[in-house]
């Protein structure tokens, strides 16, 4: 990482208090999370945790598009790259040194030797990071360094998820093609239908989000933080003032998938199934509306998110198979064209038209209610 | 020889279908810098209008049903095309990302329309008499008409559209807002009128791309989701805006599916054709005709 | 966005207003979460339920799952087999329910997305407490859902024909195993002197997996397989394909495409000068369906292998046609019956009927009742396997008409003892070794 802009004045107040402030949606989330076990069936406790997931995704892509202002429409592939590492380390589990069983109804006889490693969980849990981060790093600084930005980026990054999956469909004998990798018994020994295994996953979940909440936080808060956003507001300045935008534009990317990939790992043990389904290209844009309904660059917002709108759509299509999609497609519409800054975001504005006008005058810069513009190149 | 001879034509066939469906992206992209998610529902709006002419002239009017089919097509889908630019589009303007989701949400719901009016399952056209069949060359080359008439009815299409940009008077004010908008405006040129002219435009050039593709293919709620993905793929290889560099592209990127899978299977020679784009964009990243300057 | 603190320094200074952002911000935490969670528990059990084993056959009522995609890629077949379920439990309903209960249907819609058929599953069998789900249609979908079922020791019946090398201990196949479709075909086709092969599938498990033993079969047979080639789900670009099958000296194209596919690869082939009459095609997922929404014209003369036509001529048959034709054209539009659609009215009758025969709807106890249960079908008897979960079935070969309609010109004596793992064909020991791994 370069070094980020001089800061122009004290950063933050630095009190205990301000960083309460700041912290306390997060501890509110924790403690509701923690708590919301004791309210719900095994069934919806086991939803819950698959939407938790989705969140850590969902802070990704914040970082990347609420935050930097580029919007990637091939989150799936990373975390379907995080959820292929988990899956086939369960799979050499379930084999325990035999064949996996797609590998021999697909003709293979032997394990391949990228598979081999996957057996040891201290190689597979840090791929299903490692692996995204690196390869969208790699994949981020080509794309990157020919200054492709914009709606450009967005759609090489969607035909990736195509091509990926397309790609995992193919090779059958090695990702278990449109199938995907299913069919887990246990995890580190402890059988995945026991209670108390998942259980343990949705503790650990939740604790990984709040870990990747406090992370993004500090993340937006520190140095870089303030450059991501000048990225995303004017790139070009930005990379006259002799910063390197390719490279940090990649890391942030990188970041992002890492988060994609830890998400798509911890839903692999809890919903049973990872698929090229996950990777393609329906997946991928409906990860990003996660952002978009909940409110970009704000951490809460992503969260609450991911949740209401995963929440949404696992109980309209129960109730309306035939009609859901009308709502979930007037969904994108209604949260671009209406409630451009989300949730989160629509919310602190209505508290701000309220108040402020008896305190301080609006600013005289930019239209409060319009948090738009700056969120693209 | 003859297979590659046969090869040449159906990539020369795919790639002016590429180009039918590419070149109202490409004019989207370069006046208003949007991307269209809802553009491949266009060529299924097109698909249902051949349908639909053919239903309601009746099972004996096959033969002049679909040349009724491909002036409705156009202006269906261009209709709708100029509906959307100006309820959605217009309002996200200057926001192009926020673009690209919301017309994703009207993709789906024009999906789930048409699965509410058509059903879900595929409908079907008749191909007219006149285009059954085809002119077999030599042995193992033959050019079925339907894929000859495809491609005259592209070339036939670019070239009315050449001459639309080049020698009217509305083609002059679009090429004079894709290149500063801001200074055609300020010489009188409306620009609001020019996005929609031109979004309806290439909205019913895919409603007629649509139409085509019914004798070819599957008419179904997902047909506009298979082509899309590769007519973006033309639009950035072709550079932005660009008549001459889309038309290369699309000629180019169906020539390199059609080879390749020959050679290879179709689902390598769709990652190939993938991987040969981004290394493309590497060499030149604005497209294979870059624009000039101005912003 | 620009109401963010950090985006004007100077806005950083105005602490006062922070403070109102940040507790505002947790204010829209707790009401929504908190109306997720009442959200989320209202229409459930008791937390800490255990999932019941047993099903529930308390009450009036016995609840029974039905699992397929009512939206998206695959609900134009799945409605179909939805209504076939439908109909046979209104049946069953009418002729006074199972064990003196009506059965009460809950629908699920998988929508056409493999983690969400688990999902779903878990709902189900969890949370609704069915006493048995019939569902799915994709082989990538029963494999999503298999361990769901295995786990929770409940039971599905499937009634699709499939690529075989699979019995769960919890599930029933109702549809064909390879043995009953794919193997009968090909020797059909030897019979008919075709030896050179041109297979053509989409790229998923069920075409590659039937392409192996159509392979290891023709190899013991004297056939050949000239090429093999697979194309993506959804693809619609034939003309490449169909040139490379001109350009090959292939006697019969065997067909596993899927879908959408399949009408662009028929309508193309014709367009190339490919006529039923000038190359033979055998195709095992076009059914009646299927045929008419590729067009009857396009289709004429194609040849398929199922175990049903909407034209087989039993008793039963007679009876179903017309009620199913009833039933679809109450709820919208009249559909064709087709091998899916009997499988899965199959399906239910078969459970009902060992529920009958076992006395209670305890998973353990139909598994055993199930074993050996005959029923006259539309396609004619079936029998349950013993020990393999699969059921005899007559294999039959039929030629699409101009109306869509599919004549049977080929069937077996009788029907077909499914075999799974093709462990009695000789050339088959390598599917057979699987059977242990």
């Amino acid at each position: 990482m370069p070094n980020p802009a001089p800061s122009p004045a004290p950063r933050h107040p630095g009190t205990a208090a301000a960083l309460l402030r700041a912290l306390l949606p997060v501890l509110l989330i924790g403690v509701l999370l923690f708590l919301a076990p004791a309210v719900l069936s095994d069934f919806r406790q086991n939803l819950l945790a698959k939407f938790l997931c989705f969140a850590i995704l969902a802070v990704g892509i914040d970082l990347l598009w609420g935050y930097t202002g580029v919007l990637s429409l091939g989150h799936g592939v990373w975390f379907g790259l995080g959820g292929y590492a988990m899956g086939m380390y369960l799979k050499m589990e379930d084999a325990d040194g035999r064949l996996p069983d797609f590998m021999n109804w697909s003709g293979l006889t032997s394990v391949p030797w990228f598979w081999k490693p996957f057996e040891h969980p201290w190689f597979a849990l840090p791929m299903a990071l490692l692996g995204p981060g690196v390869a969208a790093f790699i994949v981020g600084f080509l794309i990157f360094r020919s200054r492709v930005k914009g709606a450009y980026f967005s759609i090489i990054t969607q035909a990736l998820a195509l091509i990926l999956s397309i790609l995992f469909v193919g090779q059958q004998q090695y990702t278990g093609g449109t199938n995907g990798l299913t069919n887990f018994s246990t995890l580190f020994g402890f059988s995945l239908a026991d209670r108390t295994t998942q259980d343990a996953l949705y503790y650990i979940t939740v604790s990984l989000l709040l870990l990747t909440m406090l992370f993004a936080l500090w993340l937006t808060r520190a140095p870089l933080g303030s450059l991501l956003v000048a990225i995303r507001d004017d790139e070009d300045r930005v990379r006259f003032s002799g910063h390197n935008v390719t490279a940090v534009k990649a890391l942030v990317f990188a970041i992002s998938a890492a988060l994609a990939g830890l998400a798509g790992a911890l839903y692999v043990p809890q919903v049973g199934i990872i698929s090229p389904a996950n990777m393609g290209i329906v997946p991928s844009i409906e990860f990003v509306l996660l952002v978009a309904v909940g409110g970009r660059a704000t951490i809460t917002g992503a969260v609450l998110g991911a949740i209401i709108v995963s929440w949404a759509r696992s109980t309209l299509s129960e109730n309306y198979p035939d009609t859901w999609l009308y709502l979930f497609g007037a969904l994108f519409i209604g949260s671009v064209l209406l409630f451009p800054a989300g949730i989160v975001g629509t919310w602190r504005a209505l508290l701000r038209t309220r108040r402020l006008p008896l305190r301080i005058p609006r600013s005289p810069l930019r239209p409060q209610l319009d948090p738009q513009g700056a969120a693209h190149e | 020889m003859d297979i590659w001879l046969q090869q040449l034509f159906n990539g020369l066939s795919l790639g002016s279908i590429l180009l039918l469906v590419a070149i109202g992206l490409a004019f989207s992209f370069g006046l208003m810098n949007v991307i269209n998610m809802a553009h491949g529902e266009m060529i299924m709006i097109g698909a249902y209008c051949a349908y639909l002419t053919e239903n309601l002239v009746g099972s004996g009017g096959a033969d002049i049903a679909f040349l009724l089919a491909l002036p409705l097509a156009f202006a269906v889908a261009g209709a709708v095309g100029m509906a959307l630019e100006v309820t959605l589009i217009r309002r996200l303007y200057g926001r192009p990302l926020d673009t690209l989701l919301a017309t994703w949400g009207v993709s789906l719901v024009l999906q789930q329309l048409a699965r509410s009016i058509f059903g879900a399952p595929n409908v079907q056209v008749t191909t007219p008499s006149w285009l059954q069949g085809g002119i077999a060359v030599t042995g193992a080359f033959t050019m079925p008409y339907i894929r000859l008439f495809i491609i005259g009815m592209v070339l036939v299409a670019i070239l009315l559209v050449w001459l639309y940009l080049t020698r009217t008077a509305a083609g002059r004010r679009t090429r004079a807002t894709m290149q500063n908008r801001e200074i055609a405006a300020a010489l009188g040129v409306r620009t609001p009128r020019v996005d929609m002219l031109t979004f309806g435009l290439g909205s019913g050039l895919a409603g007629l791309a649509g139409c085509a593709l019914a004798l070819i293919g599957p008419i179904g709620p997902s047909l506009g989701t298979y082509y899309i993905v590769d007519s973006f793929l033309v639009v950035i290889l072709g550079g932005i805006g660009q008549v001459v560099g889309t038309a290369i592209a699309a000629l180019a990127i169906g020539g390199a599916n059609a080879l390749l899978e020959f050679q290879l299977s179709a689902s390598v020679a769709k990652v190939l054709v993938f991987a040969l784009v981004i290394a493309f964009l590497q060499w030149r990243p604005a497209g294979i005709i870059a624009r000039r300057a101005a912003r | 966005m620009n109401n963010d603190p950090r985006t004007n320094y100077w806005l950083r200074k105005r602490l006062g207003r922070r403070a109102i952002v940040k507790a505002g911000a947790a204010l829209a935490v707790t009401p929504a979460l908190a109306s997720l969670a009442a959200a989320c528990g209202g229409d459930d059990d008791e937390p800490s339920a255990t999932p019941g084993s047993s099903g529930s056959s308390s009450g009036d009522t016995i609840k029974v799952g039905i699992l397929h995609s009512l939206s998206g890629t695959m609900a134009v077949s799945e409605v179909a087999v939805r209504d076939a379920d439908l109909m046979a439990i209104e049946e069953i309903n009418a002729a006074g329910g199972v064990l003196g209960k009506k059965l009460e249907p809950k629908v699920e819609d998988g929508a056409s997305d493999w983690p969400t058929f688990a999902e779903k599953a878990k709902k189900l069998i969890q949370s609704d407490k069915v006493a048995v789900t019939f569902g799915c249609w994709t082989s990538a979908s029963r494999k999503a859902v298999l361990p769901v079922f295995e786990s929770n020791k409940a039971l599905l019946y499937y009634p699709v024909q499939y690529e075989g090398l699979e019995s769960s201990p919890y599930i029933f196949y109702t549809g064909a195993t390879t043995n009953q479709q794919i193997v009968p075909s090909v020797e059909y086709l030897l019979q008919e002197g075709k030896k050179n092969f041109f297979l053509v599938g989409s790229d998923y498990v069920f075409p590659r997996t039937a392409n192996k033993i159509i392979k290891a079969q023709l190899g013991a047979s004297g056939g050949n397989v000239i090429a093999e080639e697979y194309t993506p789900l959804g693809h619609t670009e034939y003309a490449t394909l169909i040139a490379k099958i001109k350009s090959s000296n292939a006697d019969v194209i065997y067909n596993t495409l899927n879908g959408d596919s399949n009408v662009a690869f028929f309508k193309q082939l014709r367009d190339a000068g490919i006529k039923a009459s000038d190359l033979t095609t055998m195709s095992v997922s076009i059914a009646e369906e299927e045929a008419a929404a590729i067009g009857g014209d396009v289709m004429e003369g194609h040849l398929v292998a199922w175990n049903y036509f909407q034209t087989v001529k039993t008793p039963e048959n007679e009876k179903f046609v017309p009620a199913y034709h009833a039933f679809t054209e109450k709820s919208g539009k009249k559909r064709p019956t087709s091998d899916p659609v009997e499988a899965a009215y199959i399906s239910v009758h078969l459970w009902a009927m060992a529920v009958e025969k076992a006395g209670t709807t305890d998973v353990e106890k139909v598994k055993e009742a199930m074993a050996n249960l005959q029923f006259a079908a539309p396609e004619g008897m079936v029998k349950v396997h013993p020990t393999n979960h699969h059921i005899s079935k007559t294999v039959r070969i039929g030629r699409i008409r101009s109306d869509a309609l599919i004549d049977e010109i080929w069937a077996t004596p009788g029907p077909v003892e499914p075999d799974p793992y093709l462990e009695t064909y000789p050339w088959g020991a390598e599917f057979a070794k699987e059977k242990k791994a």
